[in-house]
């Protein structure tokens, strides 16, 4: 028994057509560890996603999944499991059916395997109804029972909180969570930081193809050198007078709420001013977190600011 | 985390019987097909019990005149209607949509992951859509059987040349024809499948077969060469009436069935190609391209061009229309005399065989100015026979309606009680005159 990681990509890239899809990517995952790819539209997530499901092979540089390189189409080791581009399910079809034919399909026993699969997922009750009047959130969550009746080693999910109540994304983070526990690993994908910090003990930050980032998500935090924080004082006026004047610190808006964008030690040096000043602090909040101020600034992507 | 991981094997591709199975239900689970399913098993039975108890039949259609005489002929002329549109549209239905349904679900990466073999779906969805094609055909042959037999009863029918196939023989050959047709269905069947490989999430891949069989049926209807009619596949839906004469005409009926097992054969090639080629991981490619469409069309031409080069070189008769002058009055002479026969026994008249009435047809198109090949309506035949004993013979006049491919209603005008009127006294009542009217069958092939 040798520790192999569940994904390791040396420099894989894949075209469609004169579009490259991926550029030279690079990615680790280890057992039990969960693993975001964040990215804007057309980063190539999906497709990334795609190559570790077996659904194509890359054109160029080398993948191993499960310790086993892919060279083949749709040829990937036994305990890989997931979905890309949405669960997948058949709406003329009930939740047991849909599970009962992807079980029978894999050679699963079906009955208790479906069952459990649904419980873990919170939609026993809705079993036998079909998939037709599912909500979108209880369509991603019967995806992933579809993805767990295998047992997977390795799990891949293509946005899986995508559609989600709170309580149906508590109930998928938990999901997620005993499943790393066990030791699966999972990769995921997500347009939303906030579930990626939820989730994900490392991220890998995807730009036109390109891995722009790649480890730790405290070490994303750090990336971040800048970033936009609202304030708001006793005196508005004063207060943009005094930020103007902090080395390192730009306006972005001005008026009642005064947003401006700098390093944290520029942000302490303006809170000691506006203190030496006269003008009472009554907030100061970043106007996105850091993970995501981190994301923006990497992949070039506007604030929503 | 510590966790290790073991190197695993390869994922086996799914067995084949599951994912054949799983197919099955997705298609068994579809209103539509479930609407279309429930149709085909009660509506012949409803349509012939119904119709055969009216004074008004529909003549027009082969074997409809027969349609309150026996049950078969009900079952006869539901064929000929399915063969005219019914069967391409129902496998427009099925196999146009068994591959374009994924692309629309968004599903196909979710099933490649499942069964991991595009072979294996292929082959389980091909298979799939055969079986519930099979399935519909099969309850339009029950339920059009059933519903004549419990209507009208099991007696004997008239063939297409007049003479009597008794009621066991009539049965046979019903079942015979049916099983006929299923040939030119698969080949639409897989135009169906290949349409629905090529057009992906577009509904026109719905509509492909159908299309295509009203293209090929508006030819079918023009006085092409006989060649050319016998490549397409659409004219085995025709072939089988050759089976109701007496011998057979079988050359354009096997014909059909080898000219639709090719088309099947290369349009599942064509399908299967293509679809295994397609990158499923391309979100923006669906497997519709102007280059795929014109490489799927492109072969199926050029294997009806071949198959007609093929058939005109074989047969050298088959460059024509294949209605010819001599064919049609041997036709008729042969429908007229069975026909007689049969009046004569209804008549109980003193019996006369075929043979003694040495009937002869004498048959022109249009006036001395037409050219008496061809179909049309304006054929005008002078039949005449003689009775043993008799010094004189008889003479009777039909007006013939010659359709392209071979089938015509001949429409008599002569002495009231041969065919002059509709109806005859029996010693039971009224009842239709065989010789009045009649359907005739003229083999194009047949270099008489």
């Amino acid at each position: 028994m040798r520790s192999t990681p569940a994904v390791r990509a040396r420099g894989i890239s894949k075209w469609f057509g004169r579009v490259i899809a991926l550029d030279e990517v690079d990615l680790d995952v280890g057992a039990g560890q969960v693993h975001g790819l964040v990215g804007p539209n057309g980063a190539g997530k999906t497709t990334l996603l795609g190559l570790l499901l077996g659904l194509a092979r890359p054109d160029a540089g080398s993948l191993e999944i499960l310790g086993t390189p892919a060279r083949q189409t749709l040829v990937v080791p036994d305990g890989v499991a997931g979905f890309v581009d949405g669960p997948g399910l058949y709406p003329t079809l009930t939740a047991r059916q849909n599970l009962a034919a992807l079980a029978s399909l894999r050679g699963t026993r079906t009955s208790s395997a479906v069952d459990d699969a649904l419980e873990q997922v919170g939609l026993g009750d809705v079993a036998d109804n079909r998939v037709r009047g599912f909500s979108l959130g209880m369509r991603q969550r019967l995806g992933l029972a579809a993805a767990l009746l295998t047992h997977p080693r390795l799990l891949i999910l293509d946005e899986p909180s995508n559609g989600l109540d709170p309580a149906g994304k508590q109930h998928v983070h938990q999901v997620i969570g005993r499943l790393s526990d066990d030791g699966v690993a999972v990769v995921l994908s997500s347009h939303r930081m906030d579930d990626v910090a939820a989730l994900c003990t490392d991220v890998t930050l995807l730009a036109t193809g390109r891995v722009v980032f790649t480890g730790p998500l405290a070490k994303l935090a750090a990336e971040s050198d800048e970033n936009d924080y609202r304030v708001i004082t006793s005196d508005s006026a004063k207060a943009a007078v005094v930020a103007a004047d902090t080395p390192g610190l730009r306006i972005i808006e001005a008026g009642d709420a005064l947003v401006v964008r700098g390093p944290v030690l520029a942000i302490d040096h303006l809170v000691i001013r506006l203190v030496g000043a006269d003008v009472a602090l009554r907030e100061l909040t970043p106007v996105v977190s850091p993970l995501e101020a981190a994301f923006l600034a990497l992949t070039h992507t506007e604030s929503p600011l | 985390m510590s966790a290790t991981l073991t190197r695993p094997v390869d994922q086996p591709a799914a067995p084949f019987v599951p994912a054949y199975r799983f197919e099955l239900v997705k298609l068994l689970v579809q209103g539509r097909i479930r609407a279309v399913l429930l149709v085909c098993l009660l509506a012949p039975a409803a349509f012939v019990a119904v119709i055969s108890q009216q004074s008004s039949l529909p003549t027009d259609t082969v074997f409809g005149r027969w349609m309150n005489a026996t049950g078969w002929a009900g079952s006869l002329v539901i064929l000929a209607f399915a063969c005219s549109w019914g069967l391409p549209l129902l496998v427009s239905l099925v196999a146009s949509d068994v591959f374009a349904t994924e692309d629309r679900l968004g599903t196909w990466r979710h099933l490649m992951v499942a069964v991991r073999s595009p072979r294996r779906i292929f082959a389980a969805k091909a298979l799939a859509s055969l079986t519930v094609t099979l399935l519909l055909v099969g309850c339009l042959v029950a339920s059009s059987i059933i519903g004549g037999l419990a209507a009208v009863g099991n007696h004997s029918l008239i063939g297409l040349d007049g003479h009597v196939l008794t009621a066991g023989v009539a049965a046979r050959t019903v079942v015979l024809a049916w099983a006929c047709v299923v040939t030119p269905a698969l080949a639409f069947g897989a135009i169906g499948l290949l349409g629905s490989v090529l057009l992906g999430r577009s509904p026109m891949g719905l509509l492909v077969p159908a299309v295509l069989a009203l293209a090929m049926n508006l030819a079918l209807m023009l006085p092409v060469p006989v060649a050319f009619r016998l490549a397409l596949p659409s004219n085995a839906f025709l072939a089988w009436r050759g089976l109701f004469t007496e011998p057979a005409s079988s050359g354009p009926l096997l014909i059909g069935i080898v000219v639709s097992l090719l088309w099947t054969a290369a349009a599942t090639g064509l399908a299967y190609v293509i679809f295994v080629r397609r990158d499923f991981t391309d979100l923006s490619n669906d497997g519709a391209t102007r280059r795929t469409l014109v490489a799927a069309a492109l072969p199926l031409a050029v294997l009806t061009g071949a198959t007609a080069l093929v058939l005109a070189v074989a047969s050298p008769g088959s460059t024509g229309t294949g209605v010819e002058k001599s064919k049609l009055e041997a036709s008729l002479s042969t429908a007229f005399s069975h026909l007689y026969v049969l009046q004569t026994r209804e008549l109980h008249r003193p019996s006369v065989t075929e043979a003694q009435l040495e009937t002869s047809t004498a048959c022109d198109k249009g006036g001395s100015r037409v050219p008496d090949h061809g179909p049309g309506n304006d054929w005008r035949c002078v039949v005449t026979w003689r009775l043993p004993g008799a010094s004189a013979t008889g003479s009777a006049i039909y007006q013939l309606d010659v359709t392209a491919d071979g089938r015509y209603i001949a429409d008599g005008d002569g002495p009231k009680e041969v065919n002059g009127s509709f109806q005859v006294r029996t010693s039971t009542g009224d009842t239709p005159n065989p010789l009045w009217q009649l359907d005739g069958y003229v083999d194009l092939l047949d270099r008489n």
